[in-house]
């Protein structure tokens, strides 16, 4: 199995913030969720795969070609979907295509107008009267019409209601169902990941704190509760983040020192608890 | 066949799946040699993870329960698997045992258990 993106060493520093060594790799035909907080780096990181920011140092690799020599061919295959549209707010949907399909070789029109039926786009309406939700299917139809292999979607889900965002979902895994294609997205509303991602990669202050399966990444960690003197020294340093309050503490532990906490009351995490708590200051990392 | 998921029965999905489709084949519900949805399909119908999905068919191969034909799909193996026997002769044990205990604590004998459970044969 090949795989669409693999990411190895990526540095890029700025004056106030550094992304520093990232790694990760998404195997053809998966579906990666890039989460973190606001400021972790997701969006730089999504940016100089894209080569519209100059790395530090690393190799990046995507669809086996390198993001800066093959940009021009890497973008011929690949399709982006950021949270703010990047189209003119005056041009008509039909125009959209006009000046979009221009910059591809193997822009598909038939395919554009079928997904603008399917999506109920009308061609005739101005980018700025489209809803969020439009805006973010002209994207994709854009995306889906020159058939990119490798869907890269920056915060698809903030700003869209409930109901946009399911049928974002949907859209994404009818994408894959070939095995071939493949999707990265970046998200803090991790409720939708829960669901359809199968590799999650977790940056926090650029850092990448974890990437791989996503039920190996749920599966590791567990939320335990107890009263406040039930805390003792020991138990207090395998705590990845803590909250007390006056009457107990709610804390983040590896599944693999659940023994220490025998007696107290252990639940599985949401990948909310793990960033939450693990991005709350001070992390004990043995 | 239902594949329902639960997100608070605190179950892993593929555990659930897993289940689903086995007590699907035991019962006959499902039969040889029938194709089950494929993984990405599945996945998509249930909005959940490939590697979810995978996993669940995965393991019911590992437990004889389906065959995976690579490029074509996961069909149901026969009851009369090997594996499958065992996997009923163990249900059998395990529900005669709770039977037996429940007899005990009832005060009914042996006897009286075995002519129990003829007369219930003969009315299924």
């Amino acid at each position: 199995m090949s795989d669409a993106i693999v990411i190895n060493g990526l540095c890029k520093k700025f004056d106030t913030f550094e992304l520093d060594n990232i790694s990760f790799s998404l195997p053809e035909g998966y579906i990666m969720g890039l989460i973190g907080p606001n400021g972790a780096g997701k969006t730089t990181t999504i940016k100089l795969m894209l080569n519209m920011l100059k790395k530090s140092a690393g190799d990046i690799k995507i669809l086996g070609m390198d993001s800066v020599e093959d940009q021009n061919k890497i973008k011929e295959n690949l399709g982006a979907v950021f949270d703010s549209n990047y189209f003119v707010q005056d041009w008509t949907v039909k125009q959209v295509e006009k000046s979009i399909g221009i910059f591809y070789s193997n822009w598909n029109s038939e395919q554009f107008h079928e997904m603008l039926k399917k999506y109920k786009l009308d061609p005739n309406k101005k980018v700025k009267e489209l809803s969020r939700g439009m805006q973010m299917k002209l994207m994709l139809a854009c995306a889906f019409s020159h058939n990119a292999k490798l869907l890269i979607l920056d915060e698809p889900t903030s700003g869209l209601d409930p109901v946009a965002r399911d049928e974002l979902l949907d859209i994404i895994s009818e994408y894959i169902q070939d095995g071939k294609r493949s999707v990265l997205f970046s998200t803090h509303i991790t409720s939708d990941l829960d669901k359809i991602a199968d590799y999650i990669t977790f940056i926090n202050n650029g850092k990448v704190f974890y990437t791989g399966q996503k039920d190996d990444f749920i599966e590791g960690f567990r939320l335990v509760r107890g009263g406040s003197n039930e805390l003792n020294r020991e138990m207090e340093r395998k705590l990845l983040g803590v909250r007390k309050y006056s009457t107990g503490f709610e804390g983040l532990i590896r599944t693999e020192d659940i023994n220490y906490f025998n007696k107290l009351n252990i639940d599985p995490v949401s990948i909310d608890d793990i960033i939450i708590y693990t991005s709350k200051g001070d992390i004990n990392n043995e | 066949m239902k594949i329902i998921i639960s997100n608070t029965s605190g179950i892993p999905i593929y555990e659930q799946i897993k289940e689903q489709i086995k007590s699907a084949i035991l019962s006959g519900e499902i039969e040889e040699n029938e194709m089950l949805p494929s993984l990405r399909q599945l996945a998509r119908d249930l909005k959940i993870s490939v590697l979810t999905t995978t996993r669940a068919y995965t393991e019911l191969e590992q437990e004889g329960f389906v065959t995976n034909v690579q490029g074509k799909g996961c069909y149901v193996m026969g009851r009369g698997s090997e594996l499958i026997r065992e996997q009923l002769l163990r249900e059998t044990e395990d529900n005669l045992n709770a039977a037996i205990k429940s007899a005990r604590r009832a005060g009914i004998d042996g006897e009286e258990l075995i002519k129990m459970l003829k007369i219930l044969m003969e009315e299924d």
